[in-house]
């Protein structure tokens, strides 16, 4: 296996067309996946080399935050972490301090585990992803990248450039909590990423709703969205989000949990990050 | 295989040696630089016994691979303590008893020098959080977290101590 490390977007394309090479950023899931016994690439493509991919900046009104950026990183930006709450705590999640060094929104995405902590909370954020690849550029939703556990709807040769995030407006917030079975590093039961608005009475007017870790990709509740809209945020109404959450999981059994825990969790978890949620569109 | 040339600082001091594209920084810190206080545990970013500071930044050297150490920063174990002894981090695991088997301390020491590096008083939360990446199968935890609270309070008093003269 051989090391590249491109310095330019244009570079890493022609290098990434040739079919034998595998563009990486931080490699917390990619030399675990070599270790286990995946076979090495002929070329290993080190993006972290790249400025757009390292970046972080607020242009205009759009977060634009590269692919390659280490996690800690979004928690140093109090800004961000101030207007994307939950994007951040979701990135916040993903390992111990050695992992958050290394591990990127780009990486989390394109591993395309079902249980990626900051999928969620990027689709409600609606996140887009801009890609490079043989064909040029191209921006799409977050949620359109991943199709199933480890496969993604990125052609060959295409690589995540860096993810664009609208800066939200004013009462609106996001949320993103985790359960795992233990207090810290270890992988998702389920994940719920939330986003509302609220208006000045308190009343929701907008929701998104996203479950990981209970399908094969993660589920956005439109169900739940729906219930939301329009409505006060009374326990009758989270108890609808909360059926409808449970209603749009598809789980698998495995050590962390069975199916029906995995449903009961993603209502309660739908709650709890709706108020948490609410309270900070609230301050906003 | 064809080789490439890495030109680094390790502990102070400018490295440069050669490396294969899949060699991990660890096994060139070990193989190649002879640090050998850097150990490789489960070599899947899981235990933390091969942490270094790279950049700044506390990491696992299993998760890099050699030739993106170019230019970069590092500090092992070795760069912890000076002419004049031990760091105090290593003084306090040592006089709290902070380890048996030993395999594990290196990786803890770095971990505890990266946390007191950006917060000098940590809480007992804060410390249990910022080892949370590194695994002891021997102690328990408990002797770790007091001598990396111990280290903190020994530093702070000796920062003190200096600003008064």
């Amino acid at each position: 296996m051989k090391y590249i490390a491109p310095a330019s977007v244009e570079e890493a394309v022609s290098i990434l067309a040739g079919g034998a090479a595998q563009a990486y950023a931080g490699a917390t899931d990619f030399l675990p996946q070599l270790q286990m016994g995946r076979p090495k690439p002929e070329q290993a493509v080190d993006l972290k080399r790249i400025d757009r991919l390292v970046d972080l900046r607020l242009e205009g009104d759009t977060w634009v935050i590269g692919a390659a950026v280490p996690a800690v990183r979004l928690t140093e930006e109090e800004q961000l972490a101030a207007e994307l709450p939950g994007l951040v705590e979701s990135a916040a999640l993903i390992g111990s301090d050695q992992i958050q060094s290394r591990a990127s929104l780009g990486g989390n995405l394109c591993n395309a585990s079902p249980a990626a902590d900051s999928v969620p909370a990027m689709v409600v954020d609606e996140g887009r992803a801009v890609i490079a690849g043989p064909g040029g550029m191209r921006t799409v939703p977050v949620a359109s990248v991943v199709t199933g556990p480890g496969q993604t709807s990125l052609a060959e040769g295409e690589f995540v450039v860096e993810f664009e995030f609208d800066r939200p407006p004013a009462r609106t917030s996001d949320a993103y909590l985790r359960f795992i079975p233990r207090t810290e590093m270890d992988i998702a039961v389920v994940g719920a990423g939330v986003r509302l608005s609220l208006d000045d009475s308190g009343r929701c007017t907008a929701a998104a709703v996203a479950l990981g870790a209970v399908a094969p990709t993660v589920v956005r509740v439109p169900d739940a969205e729906e219930a939301l809209a329009g409505r006060a945020l009374t326990e009758e109404v989270l108890a609808k989000a909360a059926a409808a959450s449970e209603a749009a999981c598809n789980p698998i059994d495995d050590k962390r949990g069975t199916k029906e825990y995995r449903r009961r969790v993603a209502g309660v978890l739908t709650v709890r990050a709706l108020k948490l949620a609410a309270a900070r569109a609230a301050d906003r | 295989m064809s080789s490439t040339h890495v030109t680094c600082t390790i502990n102070g001091d400018q490295v440069e040696f050669l490396c294969r594209g899949d060699q991990t920084l660890l096994d060139a810190l070990r193989d190649t630089a002879g640090l050998i206080g850097v150990k490789e545990g489960c070599a899947t970013g899981d235990c933390g016994a091969c942490s270094v500071i790279l950049d700044g930044r506390l990491t696992c050297s299993c998760l890099v691979l050699a030739p993106e150490a170019e230019g970069a920063a590092i500090l092992t174990v070795e760069g912890m303590g000076g002419p004049d002894g031990l760091h105090p981090l290593q003084e306090a695991f040592l006089e709290g008893a902070a380890l048996q088997c030993g395999i594990c301390t290196p990786g803890f020491l770095v971990a505890g020098k990266a946390l007191l590096d950006r917060n000098p008083d940590p809480t007992e939360e804060q410390v249990r959080y910022a080892v949370a990446g590194n695994l002891c199968r021997c102690t328990g935890y408990d002797k770790i977290v007091r001598s990396i609270l111990a280290a903190a309070a020994d530093m702070k008093e000796a920062s003190e101590a200096k600003e008064t003269v």
